[in-house]
């Protein structure tokens, strides 16, 4: 038996890591290295006591493959624990975006409206821009984007997921 | 992200205080000589001049100057696998550490321990595209299994221990430390190793009971069994070997094993069955073909292993033993997954073995997959056609056949390396291993120019042991300046070129590939190699025809120093048996005349 053929699912890689010079050169190298796909990529200090970071990374990938990403990321000197978070793993994955809009007039009513009603909260204002700060799932936050392109739109800056699973499981 | 910090015990010395103060690279000394370290393989230069000058001052470690940085860790390298130890290297700053990477990828792809301690220019000056500067670690982080850049005095000593600690531990692997040079200069801390080191590393050797029960349950139901083997057992040491021994003779099943396995058994035991895969052998790919249980131990089905994936071992129930969990499943979907270290899985499945009575399952009878197996091997698939003319020309095959029997008969313990090409394979193929760490190829990076400071790195482990190179004429020319490093140090290795005037493999592949178009194969404009050995201080001899062959190779063995033996053979020989690229393990070539088979799938492939 061989590697079979199965279709690519999304999944949020979680990985905690030393948080030592080169760590997220090591898992991201890792990736490009052995032509797995990033979609998006986070990474923070969690845990300054036990100098620990968390990288988050989004990547579509099938079954197989996600099997050998946590292998080749888990066998890493300065990585503890690797997560694999798909569809069937139940999970939170957050994402927050900055938005700035150039409007004026009716089209700047409409944005402030449309942002009520996504809880995006404008961060920063001037006579002729907002920046909206926009926090949730990752497709809230390209729904509301699409929303304002027709209105000024003018760029996006999002953080990329982080994540971490419902219920008392931990990493 | 911050620099790794480790706690250490002792305060920071004060520079010039008390004379007991050591200096950085008087520290690493000190914790090499912790470690057991006796010997570096290196190359000075700017950034290493004040770990250079603690050399000179101590005599407790010797260091052997090499001839290019690259060499350095093949000869590390060698001395590794040869000894069990880890193999250390240093060399400069930036070419110094960039000419160490083909050395430490391929340490990686072998699993050789290695530790590589390269300068770097002093931390202030870090990334102002200083004198050669190079961004070492950002270069050498996919070709080794850890690496460090030290930026202060106090983690020169815990990093260095922790360095040996992981390239020997789990899957052994090379390690690089980046060492700037205002921290060997400058006071450093000395601390013992630390006794939890990287907390994030733990490498799990321990198989688990129930693994091991599950596939000795298998084991005991098999009808058709075999083990296929792999240098995770070598690195396992010697005990894992014998372990291995046992529990083949326990069991009675078949045994093969990779390029990299071979010594495990005894290339002449009535159950092994040589080499397996590309260039292995007809009754050994027949037999993985054709087996209804596989157990792989410290293996890990590499493509030169397997051939075309979805026709391998159809139908085996395959079990995996392997030190690296992410091995498992990789390649090849195993029924049962062990992870450990080859001789506490072997040793378990032994005791496993022992205590589980034999028709658990149903009764073994093997007498019919064994008989099978010697039909195989009637096809002798490694034979050839030797004219035995004193005038004939000379087969490579033979030459090696003769080159083994007559170092047989010199009663010395033999250490062998090689290139990487025909010569390799017909080495793994002729040259019968009874012992383990006595095979020193390149086996996952295919390093051409490996064999020479191979060598070097065997002989100074082993002085008084017979060490040969088996070489290619184009492959040795890769690190030829290595028979400086054999002169200086008055290495007696010997140099056993197959000169065939090609690039061998190439050509066969030209040949079988892309209608006989010998695309810039040809070895032109070759050295003299007799007058080159004499420029080089040792002995040059050749031999150009069958009469020749015997008297060249008693005469290399005799002699006390080093030899290069320049081989003249047979130009069109192909390295047979081979299963074609893209082609499964029962559609094997078993000579010539059966080439033109290859799919245009299989002329995609490497």
């Amino acid at each position: 038996m061989t590697t079979q053929q199965e279709s690519p699912v999304s999944a949020v890689i979680s990985i905690q890591v030393e948080n030592e010079s080169g760590a997220l050169a090591r898992v991201i190298g890792l990736f490009s290295g052995r032509g797995y796909n990033i979609e998006s990529l986070t990474v923070a200090a969690v845990d300054e006591s036990r100098h620990q970071s968390r990288i988050n990374i989004v990547t579509t990938a099938t079954p197989h493959v996600l099997g050998q990403i946590r292998a080749q990321v888990e066998r890493l000197v300065p990585v503890y624990r690797v997560a694999v978070m798909t569809g069937r793993e139940p999970h939170v994955a957050r994402e927050m975006a900055l938005v700035k809009v150039i409007a004026s007039g009716e089209r700047r009513a409409d944005a402030l409206r449309i942002a009520q009603a996504f809880r995006a909260h404008p961060v920063d204002a001037s006579a002729t821009s907002f920046v909206f700060e926009l926090t949730g799932a990752s497709d809230k936050l390209d729904a509301f984007i699409d929303l304002m392109r027709p209105l000024g739109l003018a760029e996006v800056s999002r953080t990329g997921i982080a994540a971490i699973a419902r219920g008392a499981a931990i990493l | 992200m911050n620099t790794a910090s480790h706690q250490t015990d002792l305060k920071p010395h004060a520079a010039g205080a008390d004379t007991s103060v050591l200096s950085g690279a008087e520290v690493l000394l000190r914790v090499l000589a912790e470690q057991g370290v006796e010997v570096i393989f290196g190359y000075p230069g700017g950034a290493v001049l004040p770990i250079y000058d603690a050399i000179f001052r101590q005599d407790a470690i010797r260091h052997v100057l090499v001839r290019h940085e690259q060499a350095a860790v093949h000869a590390a390298e060698a001395y590794a696998r040869s000894t069990g130890k880890v193999g250390v290297v240093l060399v400069t700053s930036g070419p110094g550490a960039t000419n160490t990477v083909t050395g430490l990828l391929d340490a990686m792809l072998d699993s050789i321990p290695v530790v590589c301690f390269s300068g770097q220019v002093g931390v202030p000056l870090i990334g102002t595209d200083a004198f050669q500067e190079a961004d070492t670690t950002g270069i050498t982080r996919p070709a080794t299994k850890y690496n460090y850049l030290i930026r202060r005095a106090e983690d020169v000593a815990p990093c260095v221990h922790e360095a040996f600690h992981i390239a020997r531990s789990g899957r052994p692997g090379p390690v690089l430390v980046d060492l700037p040079k205002n921290l060997m200069v400058g006071p450093a801390p000395y601390s013992d190793a630390p006794r939890a080191p990287h907390p994030s590393y733990r490498p799990q050797t321990e198989p688990g009971r129930d693994v091991i029960a599950r596939a000795v349950a298998a084991m005991k139901g098999a009808r058709r069994p075999l083990f296929y083997t792999g240098g995770g057992i070598i690195n396992a040491g010697p005990e894992a070997s014998a372990a291995l021994r046992k529990l083949v003779e326990k069991t009675g099943f078949p045994c093969t094993s990779t390029l990299m396995g071979l010594g495990s058994m005894p290339a002449g035991d009535r159950r092994f069955l040589g080499m397996l895969g590309m260039h292995g052998t007809y009754e050994a790919n027949m037999a993985t073909h054709g087996c209804d249980v596989l157990i792989a131990l410290g293996s890990r089905f590499d493509d030169r292993v397997t051939g075309r994936l979805d026709a391998f071992s159809p139908g085996s129930f395959k079990i995996h033993a392997d030190i690296d969990p992410s091995q498992i499943n990789k390649i090849v979907q195993v029924d049962v997954g062990i992870v450990g270290d080859a001789r506490r899985v072997i040793e378990m499945m032994l005791e496993e073995w022992e205590c589980t009575p034999a028709n658990t399952r149903q009764p073994i009878d093997m007498a019919q997959w064994w008989h099978q197996i010697n039909e195989w091997r009637k096809t002798d698939s490694l034979g050839f056609v030797q004219d035995r003319a004193p005038g004939a020309i000379i087969r490579p095959q033979y030459a090696i056949r003769r080159l083994h029997e007559l170092a047989i008969a010199t009663g010395r313990d033999t250490y062998v390396s090689t290139e990487v090409g025909q010569h390799q394979m017909w080495a793994a193929q002729h040259f019968g291993f009874d012992k383990p760490n006595r095979w020193l190829t390149s086996g996952g990076l295919g390093t051409m120019g490996y064999g020479l400071p191979a060598a070097v790195g065997a002989q100074i482990a082993h002085p008084d042991a017979l060490v040969i190179d088996i070489a290619g004429e184009a492959s040795t020319l890769m690190n030829i300046q290595e028979l400086s490093t054999i002169a200086q140090y008055r290495l007696p290795v010997k140099v056993f070129i197959l000169n065939n005037q090609y690039m061998g493999m190439v050509r066969q592949w030209q040949e079988l590939l892309h209608e006989s178009r010998y695309s810039e194969s040809y070895s032109a404009a070759l050295p003299d190699f007799v007058k080159l050995a004499e420029s080089f201080h040792g002995k040059g001899l050749r031999a150009t025809c069958m009469g020749e062959l015997d008297g060249v190779i008693a005469e290399m063995l005799a002699h006390p120093g080093p030899v290069v033996a320049d081989i003249c053979v047979a130009q069109d020989e192909n390295c047979y048996p081979m299963i074609p690229s893209g082609a499964a393990h029962n559609q094997m070539l078993l000579g010539p005349g059966q080439d033109d088979e290859i799919s245009a799938e299989g002329r995609m492939l490497v």
